[in-house]
């Protein structure tokens, strides 16, 4: 966690500059479930990437590696887009 | 010094030159009596290719004052004007402008709140916000509610301000009745108001932001001490552009008025119109050697508690006048006046008067003054003090 500011130091309003979401990790609130890919089944199609209403899918350039799940919510919407069914969703805390 | 040109107006066409002259970029707007006439005339002018304005015609006061903060933060120059239930209706987006620190211009025509549902003057509306976090100067004429109109768009952008500027003109006494006004000429008012800017303008693409953020515990105490802080300021920057309008119109304001209180032992405090009235009423009991006066708030809000103890050091007794009730406590202006003079030797004394239009008489202040006057002027049935 940041440092919390006194009140002198904010920004009137509370304008904040873009990019601050990797600051701030999200995954804690992950539903239960997490993404996990099989590669092997995997097309580079980046359909995943595009639906992720987060920014949960890791890329390297346009090559998808994996998740982020500091980010990840466990929506499922990644493993129901997903045409070759490569991302299954398993209990959090399960073996991959 | 431009020559002014002096022309016979109403209030609330005085303020519509204002809004031409400043040429704000958007001004989304609901018509209410008695605050109409303003947007009416400011509506003509835009029809006559004299002001460049977007008219926004939304569907409510809600709705005016939503649309006024977005464009505020996006980078337009916003104006809007409201009264009474219109700007009970906008109570909840006034709050949301304060916070989000829209530099808005607000002009308003003070009218009684339902119920019973009535038009005329009194300042139940401005109360309803008073805690808003806007700035609220109150005018006491067609003149002060033009050039405070004209100083409000500086007042309202000043960097360490930030903040919405409601300019508040009697309904009716002040919004429909003609006098002689002198108007800056267009370029002076122009040089005057100059650029509009904001310092995260939500349209400047290069450089975007998110405004508006939730804040949870950890942070909303934080955010509304900075916008308190930056309320109580305006009582220091609206004196120094006061005194660069003044150079353009010979006449200069400050965040109150004193009026005859050298050597004054009673005195009277009291928030628009009635001050003139009032100013009459002292002259004429100053000839008779009575030593009466009168203090003028200008600026309700931020409250200039320095200025008001200072001025009202030396005076025996002081009868507050408010325009508003606070049903089951002190009325608004008389608990400042109270918190203000606490201490003090002054006797303070509570009135409330003109309720929904009700005349304040010359006869009522001289009651005041000889402190034969009640708990309530002007009202049927109220007890005085003798």
């Amino acid at each position: 966690m940041a440092q919390l500011k006194p009140w002198q130091e904010l920004e009137p309003g509370g304008a904040i500059a873009p990019s601050t979401s990797p600051a701030s990790p999200t995954g804690g609130w992950r539903t239960g479930l997490r993404p996990e890919v099989d590669l092997s089944k995997c097309v580079n199609c980046l359909l995943c990437w595009l639906y992720c209403p987060d920014s949960a899918i890791a890329l390297d350039g346009t090559a998808f590696t994996g998740f982020d799940l500091e980010n990840c919510k466990g929506c499922e919407i990644c493993a129901a887009i997903c045409p070759t069914d490569a991302i299954e969703m398993v209990a959090e805390g399960a073996l991959a | 010094m431009t020559t002014p040109a002096r022309e016979l107006l109403t209030g609330g066409e005085a303020v519509a030159h204002a809004m031409r002259q400043i040429d704000p970029d958007v001004v989304p707007i609901y018509p209410i009596t008695p605050q109409t006439p303003i947007i009416q005339g400011y509506a003509r002018f835009v029809a006559d290719g004299r002001a460049h304005g977007e008219l926004v015609n939304v569907e409510s006061e809600h709705s005016a004052m939503s649309a006024a903060v977005g464009a505020a933060l996006a980078g337009a120059r916003t104006m809007t004007a409201t009264s009474s239930q219109g700007m009970a209706l906008m109570a909840e987006i006034v709050y949301i402008a304060a916070s989000m620190r829209a530099p808005i211009v607000m002009a308003v025509g003070n009218r009684a709140l339902s119920g019973p549902i009535n038009i005329h003057c009194d300042h139940s509306d401005s109360m309803l916000i008073r805690d808003s976090g806007v700035v609220q100067l109150f005018a006491e004429n067609a003149q002060e509610a033009y050039d405070l109109t004209v100083l409000a768009p500086r007042l309202a952008e000043h960097p360490d301000i930030l903040l919405p500027v409601l300019v508040c003109q009697d309904g009716f006494t002040i919004t429909h009745s003609a006098e002689p006004v002198e108007l800056l000429s267009d370029a002076a008012v122009a040089e005057f108001v100059g650029e509009y800017h904001v310092p995260h303008a939500m349209l400047d693409v290069a450089h975007p932001t998110s405004q508006g953020p939730f804040a949870m515990p950890d942070y909303y105490f934080e955010f509304r001490r900075d916008q308190a802080a930056a309320l109580v300021r305006a009582l220091d920057v609206l004196p120094e552009l006061a005194d660069e309008l003044a150079l353009l119109s010979g006449r200069r304001y400050d965040v109150v008025e004193e009026y005859a209180l050298d050597g004054a032992d009673r005195a009277i405090v009291a928030l628009g119109s009635s001050a003139g009235t009032i100013k009459d009423v002292v002259d004429e009991l100053r000839a008779g050697g009575e030593r009466v006066g009168l203090l003028k708030i200008a600026s309700f809000r931020p409250f200039p508690v320095a200025a008001v103890a200072a001025a009202l050091e030396d005076v025996e007794t002081v009868h507050v006048l408010d325009r508003a009730d606070s049903p089951g406590g002190a009325p608004p202006l008389y608990a400042e006046l109270a918190a203000a003079l606490y201490g003090s030797r002054s006797e303070l004394h509570s009135h409330v008067y003109g309720l929904g239009g009700r005349e304040l008489h010359p006869a009522d202040i001289r009651e005041l003054f000889a402190g034969t006057a009640g708990d309530y002027v002007g009202l049927r049935g109220a007890a005085c003090r003798v």
